[in-house]
């Protein structure tokens, strides 16, 4: 494994993102801010007027122009990329549908935050959940270093022929986008030869003709959409294929899936996201006194690594897991996903759902979800931090 | 099919929407026409035929039966009639007149 070693920078996750953009070089960024992803396309806006990256921005008036020009862009043979958060994203995503049905391949940063009502402008995991159906791929990045890894292995799961998706890459809103930490850029060159020349088959400027967006009657819709469902499976593989050549060239690993001392691990939480790092601290904490318990946080989210779900958690026998959203009315995404997955396992699944609207997830919290997975099971969902009482966010 | 249902030349060797078309169709009055293909250049669907300036009838493959031919029709030689309408090969209305190439 040939270990690149190189200075950190302090950058937070949204200028680490940019950096990754500058070093890939999209064609064409059409775009519209919103908090927290403005700082993305600040940064990077700031680069491209400095004359370090070639790329044609496009100001649209909103993001579902944003996302419709993408797919333009990314169709007739430019490397696209965009980037939104919260309603933005909710204003995108009929336009993210259209995109991976039409097989675009679009790379969209994503700052994560909550949906309004009420506004609020920072983290949680509302905003990637309504496109969790749109066929597009979806991976989150636990902090600052992962937000520029995953930004970086995008346009190769995107752009791979077995894929052609939007792939969107979450980073919790503020947590992550705003935080300053140490990052690691790779070298410019080694990033282009990486990500290498944008492909598409009978890309509209391409000289051929072709024709996208065409109707589909009865007889056609059902296996074109399954065809989406198959490119989307297939991305799982596409994904692990990237993150090995990732880690053989720069021998940084970022598995779909983390699982953190699981090893022996009789109580687990499966999380997704920068609470990973809040987990892990309790993880060390438990393990000091004694207890087997572990963590599983998921990169790739779509499509889901059932396999390497089961497989991760298959010495748990009680596994918590942390929803940063809601499904009102029934059980939160990752659970229900989750349970999917453990079908006929030995291993049972409590539902928590925590840090809605950026509300900080404590240590006492995940504490107390280790400690209630010791208990029999409850048939409910809990809530972490809700009304103060794990001792973090205002009642 | 091709992945997100991209065609390219040839992917679709006959398209038929004739079938959309629900009770009329349009018929000429061959002795009116003049072939100025007003009718042509509005069909939506390439439904009316030519050859060089010469108006060749309506292909009843591709025809969806909007009307739009009868409404731009500067001499009124075009109209709507029923699917049963007895019409010669083209949508002639007979004893109108024959086609120039004579085929249907």
């Amino acid at each position: 494994m040939a270990k690149v070693e190189l200075a950190l920078q302090v950058l937070t996750g949204a200028e680490a993102t940019a950096h990754a953009m500058r070093q890939i070089q999209p064609d064409v960024v059409p775009v519209y801010p919103i908090t927290p992803q403005t700082p993305i396309i600040q940064t990077f806006s700031r680069f491209v007027a400095d004359g370090k990256a070639d790329t044609v921005i496009v100001q649209v008036e909103s993001e579902h122009s944003a996302m419709s020009a993408a797919v333009g862009s990314a169709l007739a043979g430019a490397r696209t990329m965009t980037a939104t958060a919260s309603q933005g994203l909710a204003l995108m995503v009929e336009v993210i549908y259209i995109a991976a049905g039409l097989r675009a391949p679009i790379v969209i940063a994503v700052g994560n935050r909550a949906l309004s009502a009420p506004i609020n402008i920072h983290g949680d995991h509302s905003d990637g959940m309504l496109a969790r159906d749109s066929g597009a791929v979806q991976i989150y990045a636990q902090d600052a270093q992962e937000a520029y890894d995953l930004m970086v292995m995008a346009p190769r799961i995107a752009e791979h022929p077995d894929v052609m998706l939007p792939v969107m890459v979450g980073q919790d809103g503020f947590q992550v986008t705003h935080s300053a930490e140490g990052v690691a850029l790779l070298p410019d060159p080694d990033v282009r030869d990486f990500v290498g020349p944008y492909e598409i088959p009978n890309p509209l400027l391409g000289g051929g003709a072709s024709s996208h967006g065409t109707f589909a009657m009865p007889d056609s819709y059902f296996e074109l959409r399954h065809q989406l469902v198959q490119a989307t499976e297939a991305a799982e593989a596409v994904y692990a294929e990237v993150a090995q050549d990732y880690r053989r060239r720069f021998g940084r690993d970022l598995p779909q899936i983390d699982a953190y001392r699981m090893e022996d691990a009789e109580r687990a939480i499966l999380l997704i996201g920068s609470a990973a790092g809040t987990a892990k601290e309790v993880v060390d904490d438990l393990r000091a006194e004694g207890e087997r318990v572990g963590l599983v946080a998921l990169r790739l989210y779509r499509p889901f690594p059932h396999a390497a779900l089961r497989a991760a958690l298959a010495g748990a026998r009680r596994v918590a897991v942390l929803d940063r959203a809601v499904s009102p009315g029934a059980y939160p995404p990752l659970y229900s996903d989750a349970l999917g997955a453990l079908q006929g396992s030995a291993t049972t699944l409590q539902s928590y759902v925590y840090g809605l609207g950026g509300r900080d997830l404590s240590q006492r919290a995940v504490r107390r979800a280790f400690a209630e997975l010791a208990l029999p099971a409850a048939d409910r969902i809990g809530y972490l931090g809700l009304g103060g009482e794990d001792g973090d966010g205002e009642p | 099919m091709r992945a997100g249902g991209t065609v390219l030349p040839g992917d679709v060797a006959r398209p038929r929407t004739g079938g959309w078309r629900t009770g009329t169709r349009p018929a000429v009055d061959l002795s009116r026409c003049v072939d100025c293909l007003v009718c042509w250049i509005h069909c939506p669907d390439t439904a009316v035929r030519q050859r060089g300036a010469v108006f060749q009838g309506f292909d009843f493959d591709l025809c969806k039966g909007c009307a739009i031919c009868a409404e731009v029709c500067p001499t009124g030689a075009i109209r709507m009639v029923s699917e049963e309408t007895p019409l010669d090969p083209g949508g002639v209305l007979p004893g109108t007149g024959v086609l120039a190439d004579g085929q249907g």
